[in-house]
């Protein structure tokens, strides 16, 4: 159910890391509890952020959800079709990505889960 | 799930913009047994309900109901209520889950030494099911003989549903049309079930709380405990359409003449997003540079393709069309007075 190529928190982003970047989202399981996404708040491109930074927040009809930066380190994308489209996250949240982060310590990602410990986090 | 007044309650089953479509569109079919039920009975039962309530009981006849608050000396809702005559010495107060007990002992003390008027908290006698969407009446008329197109607004009628006995109200809370069911708990299951298969065809779905408040707020109906409570009297809150000036006395009624002839300093107002973003209660609102007041209710309204809320601001700067503010994580999203309700179901 977890993609194996990629790694989480225990307050349910993904980042999936190449070459120093990592494209962020939120797992099938934040999406099931938030419900319909109505809208996605991103931050500008250039903006860093500490590992576990709030970066954003996503609402759904009948909640609000903030989003923490699974690593340190430089916003360098920013998913703006979600602006219109937000409801691409509900129907896939592992293909959805939100953010793009260029890593400034590729270290920080030890302390992630796996997919195996991410399911059992929230299972 | 989620714990409500009390209450475990399914906040959604299917998806809150699922079922709130549904709703808007075909039917939903929500449990709201949680909601409470006193009765007051006796030859001085109607002056006792006109005493305590705001709005005017004595225009009841057997067989409607009405929306009206039982009220402090401040003219502050204790709680707001649907008053159902069921028979001329004899009214159902339909309560909020959070607010029975509440009412119950204020009702009791407000009653003692009123002469002969009995107040019976009989919520556990009574399921609710919350019947509501334009495919409705199709939908509950294949399970009872009773004749639903004669059972207008805001009236109700015994009979069977689904084999099982009811009290069959044209109320509800969404803004459409729809029935509530009173029936006896151990019968709620069977008669949940019939409704569910009957109406399935027809595009009905369970409804959890979720969709109840994003459905109510689009109809501007008030949450008490959000929208209003005991600080916040009938008048600020928008409901002085049902003070009824002219019964004679109540509780709170002079406190609110005397707020209607100095006018009211705050009132609560809705208000439409034009900032990206969604207000929840409890976030704060400014007025200019000002903060003025704090949102009561703000949701993503599935039906309009916007985010709406209500709150209360100064008189003053409460006008429709103002420009306010509200703060959302930081920022001030601008926002704008709209006319209430929000929403407004097409009339067919």
């Amino acid at each position: 159910m977890y993609p194996a190529d990629r790694k989480y928190t225990k307050d349910h982003e993904w980042i999936r890391v190449a070459d120093g970047q990592g494209h962020v989202g939120i797992t099938g399981y934040a999406q099931e509890q938030l419900g319909d996404v109505v809208y996605v708040e991103l931050p500008a491109v250039g903006r860093t952020f500490a590992q576990g930074e709030q970066f954003g927040a996503v609402e759904s009809v009948k909640a609000v959800s903030d989003l923490y930066c699974p690593v340190s380190g430089e916003v360098v994308q920013v998913n703006e079709a979600l602006a219109d489209r937000p409801e691409t996250i509900n129907g896939d949240p592992h293909g959805t990505w939100l953010i793009v982060v260029k890593l400034s310590d590729p270290g920080e990602l030890d302390a992630l889960l796996d997919a195996g410990g991410y399911g059992a986090h929230v299972a | 799930m989620t714990t409500f007044g009390g209450w475990e309650m399914p906040v959604q089953y299917s998806g809150v913009g699922d079922e709130h479509r549904a709703v808007r569109t075909a039917a939903g079919l929500f449990d709201v047994s949680h909601m409470g039920e006193i009765e007051i009975a006796g030859r001085d039962a109607l002056a006792a309900v006109q005493r305590i309530t705001s709005n005017d009981a004595a225009r009841l006849d057997v067989g409607q109901a009405q929306y009206s608050a039982l009220t402090t000396p401040a003219g502050t809702p204790v709680d707001d209520l649907l008053v159902y005559r069921l028979a001329p010495e004899h009214f159902l107060l339909v309560v909020n889950a959070a607010n029975t007990r509440k009412g119950r002992d204020w009702i009791t003390s407000a009653l003692e030494g009123a002469g002969d008027a009995v107040v019976v908290d009989t919520s556990r006698r009574y399921a609710l099911l919350a019947l509501q969407g334009p495919r409705s009446r199709e939908i509950l008329q294949a399970l009872t003989a009773v004749e639903l197109e004669a059972l207008r607004y805001y009236t109700f009628a015994t009979g069977e549903v689904a084999g099982v006995r009811a009290t069959i109200s044209r109320t509800g809370y969404t803004g459409e049309d729809g029935f509530e069911l009173f029936v006896a708990p151990q019968a709620a299951e069977a008669v949940w079930t019939a409704l569910l298969e009957a109406g399935a065809p027809a595009g009905l779905r369970p409804a959890g709380l979720g969709a109840r408040d994003s459905l109510r707020l689009e109809a501007s109906m008030r949450l008490h405990g959000q929208d209003m409570d005991e600080t916040t009297t009938l008048l600020e809150a928008g409901l002085g359409w049902i003070v009824a000036w002219d019964k004679g006395e109540f509780t709170g009624r002079e406190a609110l003449a005397a707020q209607r002839a100095a006018g009211v300093e705050r009132r609560l107002v809705g208000f439409e997003m034009l900032d990206p973003g969604i207000a929840r209660a409890g976030y704060d609102v400014y007025a200019g540079d000002e903060r003025v007041g704090r949102v009561t209710s703000g949701t993503w309204a599935p039906s309009l393709g916007k985010a709406i809320g209500m709150a209360y601001v100064p008189a003053a700067a409460g006008a429709v069309d103002t420009g306010i503010a509200v703060g959302i994580r930081g920022r001030r999203a601008q926002a704008r007075i709209v006319r209430m309700p929000f929403y407004r179901r097409p009339r067919s």
